[in-house]
């Protein structure tokens, strides 16, 4: 989706605001939301791409306008609310009207370490051999896909290089095509493509500077040489 | 003016105390559901704050710098050699460390969103993933380094490495100079979370 997420290439942010010694956590609701957050996705009930997909999808006023754990805590009552496993009459209140769903898993106190050590990795056995090998030029798509999507608009139909080939990984295109499990785990092959600033801004860009992304093979096609 | 003043900062703090409620409800609504318990969220929390943080990429930077093994793996394996130090998991399946060197300065960034390298770095401030640097990150790094106050020899060459996939960037910044002697734990007190992004260099002096 060509959303307000896909911030690459805007202009009129201002510069960077570091922030000297600054906390982890700016107010207490700041760690109840990332904990809260990170638990309910050990939930089963979406994947990392389906709850990008629910923060890439509330409105862009919204999105411009919040900070980083509100729209996280956002997103997390659009995916409980479309699931069903909270009303809004139940978000209002407080109060439990509905029985809860069955989830796939609930973390326990004596399951987050491991949970958190063993992570969801995304690499899997690949099915088909790479189409591009290393040091080949490849184009990106053209394309504009109406939903979730990993290939930010400023590289779209551009040429670069591939410099890194890193195995199938899971396609975040497919992983968003169910709401529930069972999920559309297809593997692409993913690579990292290195473009010239120059080819991505124009000639007026820094001859010094290049710039990459990770790529899936579907986001790609051949260069004729 | 002081008008203005007064009621902008009445909007920030209603703001926050909204947050605070809104956060608050949906935690208790999803503990009495069954869905969460709070005292893993407890130990989340714990995890990040005292466990989790940009120390663990210090000791991975200044091991790579006293230990030419352990450099030249991460460099070819970063994720085994990362796990051989204990980090692994969460953000961090599958690593890439990336070395700058006198001719290539490296800097990470997300531009879609805020993916970060959470095993060794923690959790990301809030300039990582605030929009003038994703935005500006891939179109004008030299601004950004300018940004923090960081100048490079014009000659060097800058290489950003957007985060669109699961896979997860360290940049290994170059040792200062004049650190021959100092063991590896000193060294770690060199490397700062900024560093480890590219956004920083290895401190020259020692805090």
């Amino acid at each position: 989706m060509n959303g307000v997420h896909d911030m690459g290439g805007m202009q009129g942010f201002g510069r960077v605001m570091p922030e000297a010694d600054e906390p982890l956590f700016h107010a207490p609701w700041e760690s109840r939301a990332m904990a809260v957050t990170v638990a309910m996705g050990a939930s089963g009930q979406w994947n990392i791409d389906l709850a990008r997909y629910a923060r890439e999808t509330l409105p862009p006023s919204i999105y411009l306008s919040s900070s980083y754990y509100e729209l996280w805590i956002r997103a997390l009552e659009q995916l409980t609310l479309e699931r069903g496993m909270v009303t809004a009459r139940e978000l209002s209140s407080g109060q439990i009207q509905d029985p809860p769903l069955p989830v796939a898993r609930v973390l326990k106190l004596d399951t987050v370490d491991a949970a958190l050590a063993a992570g969801s990795p995304t690499l899997r056995k690949a099915t088909s051999p790479a189409r591009y090998a290393l040091g080949q030029l490849v184009r990106t798509r053209n394309i504009h896909p109406q939903d979730h999507t990993r290939l930010p608009r400023y590289v779209r139909g551009h040429t670069g290089k591939v410099v890194m080939v890193h195995g199938a990984h899971v396609y975040p295109d497919n992983h968003v095509d169910r709401p529930l499990p069972p999920f559309n785990t297809n593997a692409e092959w993913l690579y990292t493509v290195v473009f010239d600033a120059t080819e991505l801004w124009g000639e007026a860009a820094d001859p010094q500077v290049q710039v990459s992304v990770d790529a899936w093979e579907p986001y790609l096609e051949e260069v004729l040489l | 003016m002081s008008n203005h003043h007064h009621t902008h900062g009445h909007a920030e703090a209603s703001h926050l105390s909204d947050m605070d409620v809104r956060v608050r409800a949906l935690e208790t609504l999803l503990t009495r559901k069954g869905y969460v318990d709070p005292a893993a969220l407890d130990r989340i929390i714990e995890i990040y704050e005292t466990e989790v943080g940009p120390r663990n990429g210090a000791h991975v930077v200044a091991k790579a710098w006293s230990d030419s093994t352990f450099h030249d793996w991460l460099l070819q394996d970063a994720t085994a050699a990362i796990n051989s130090l204990g980090y692994s998991g969460r953000q961090g399946e599958h690593m890439v460390a990336v070395a700058n060197t006198p001719e290539v300065h490296n800097m990470v960034v997300c531009t879609l969103c805020s993916c970060y390298p959470w095993p060794i770095l923690g959790l990301p401030p809030v300039w990582y993933k605030s929009a003038a640097y994703r935005a500006k990150a891939v179109m004008d790094p030299r601004g950004v380094l300018a940004d923090f106050r960081v100048t490079l020899p014009e000659q060097i060459k800058l290489r950003v490495w957007d985060s669109t996939a699961e896979v997860r960037y360290l940049v290994l910044p170059m040792r200062p100079p004049g650190t021959e002697h100092l063991s590896e734990e000193q060294l770690a007190l060199r490397v700062t979370r900024n560093s480890m992004i590219g956004t920083g260099l290895a401190l020259t002096e020692p805090v």
